[in-house]
């Protein structure tokens, strides 16, 4: 009986073994891809590797990196990774791309739980509620919804979701200064 | 009983969902779109096929005592490799389902079939019963998905078709036991002229 039981774990356990390692590539694949696509969609025109220049922010636990984009070896721009636990289910994680000048470029959800339909429309194609931030810059567009005095218009029936949403903004934002900081330190 | 009704009699007759009401959390937790529905009952066909298929083949060397437990481990392996696989090739699919993707180890219909008809037949009946309930499974779910996208954001398959919010409740909670318990009225209703 216990030998029994033995014998199909181990030849279980082993299965599940080939698999993750015949997966381990393609899974890492996939999960740059999402991050290149992302990159290129948030971060104004640049022509280096935003990948291989990535610094490492430890908040709240989790690791956020920010990636330098460069046009003929210039800076052109910063995608800061940031979230916010306060979704309506759970972690909203999203990349927001600075130009240099502090303003906002673009936002792309990484990934978020929140209600198919109403929440879930950060994510969509050509959603108005992301597209809002597009050129505007945190030092004079006030990052809260307008319930809480602020200049987001929030997604009818999704306050949650949007005040998450831009609190992560927030978020993003209070990292790029902290970065951009220590690049003008270093200068 | 023939291939052919082990196979069939799974879609209707053995209806896991409307008639068996077997797996009933993701059947509501997973539908709140047509192809979340559509992926969870492929991604539970998959591992329900195969897993009948291994228990079918081992039957004979597992004592009955410990037969459940070694089940688990069976379906439990199947399920880490699809949700590998799914994570590898399907990003997007692993995303929007996410925690219910482990869940189908406790799915009890995988258990079930593998109790009740796998461990008696041979391997071969047994895929054909892991097919046949698996796309029953997978029809109810996209069914279920389909009418919650339609009535809750008025789009199918993520296709928009009128361009205003739907009826909220439907891609809420309280929209999955709606829809759930209309469409097995009219099941029950459809099925009981044949009995």
């Amino acid at each position: 009986m216990v030998l029994v039981l033995f014998v199909i774990t181990a030849v279980t356990s082993s299965a599940v073994g080939v698999v993750y390692n015949m997966t381990k590539d393609p899974i890492e694949k996939a999960d740059q891809l999402k991050t290149q696509n992302a990159l290129s969609e948030v971060l104004p025109k640049f022509d280096n590797q935003p990948n291989d220049e990535k610094i490492e922010k430890d908040v709240d636990g989790m690791k956020l990196n920010v990636y330098t984009a460069r046009l003929d070896g210039k800076v052109v721009g910063y995608a800061v990774e940031t979230f916010s636990k306060n979704g309506f289910n759970g972690h909203i994680r999203l990349i927001v791309g600075f130009k240099t000048d502090g303003s906002i470029h673009n936002i792309s959800v990484l990934s978020q739980n929140e209600t198919p339909g109403l929440g879930a429309k950060i994510s969509e194609k050509g959603s108005k509620f992301v597209a809002q931030f597009s050129g505007k810059n945190p030092d004079s567009f006030k990052l809260f919804v307008k319930k809480d005095g602020g200049d987001v218009d929030a997604i009818t029936a999704s306050t949650i979701t949007s005040r998450a949403f831009t609190e992560a903004v927030n978020l993003a934002y209070k990292i790029f200064n902290e970065i951009d900081k220590e690049e003008a330190d270093n200068e | 009983m023939s291939n052919l009704k082990t196979f069939t009699s799974g879609i209707i007759k053995n209806n896991p969902v409307f008639v068996l009401l077997l797996g009933m959390c993701p059947t509501l937790g997973t539908t709140t779109s047509a192809i979340n529905g559509l992926g969870m009952g492929v991604a539970t066909m998959c591992v329900l096929i195969f897993s009948n298929a291994i228990i079918s083949l081992i039957k004979n060397l597992i004592p009955s005592k410990i037969r459940i437990p070694a089940f688990i481990v069976v379906i439990a392996s199947l399920v880490t490799v699809v949700e590998l696989i799914m994570k590898a090739y399907t990003p997007d699919l692993y995303s929007a389902l996410g925690v219910f993707i482990p869940l189908i180890v406790v799915n009890c219909i995988i258990l079930g079939r593998a109790e009740s008809f796998a461990s008696k037949n041979g391997v071969l009946a047994s895929m054909l019963d892991g097919a046949g309930i698996g796309l029953g499974f997978t029809l109810s779910l996209t069914i279920i998905g389909s009418i919650r996208e339609l009535l809750g954001s008025y789009s199918i398959f993520g296709q928009k078709l009128i361009d205003t919010d739907g009826i909220l409740i439907f891609v809420l909670a309280p929209g999955a036991f709606l829809v759930l318990g209309y469409l097995l009225v009219i099941f029950n209703k459809l099925t009981a002229k044949h009995k």
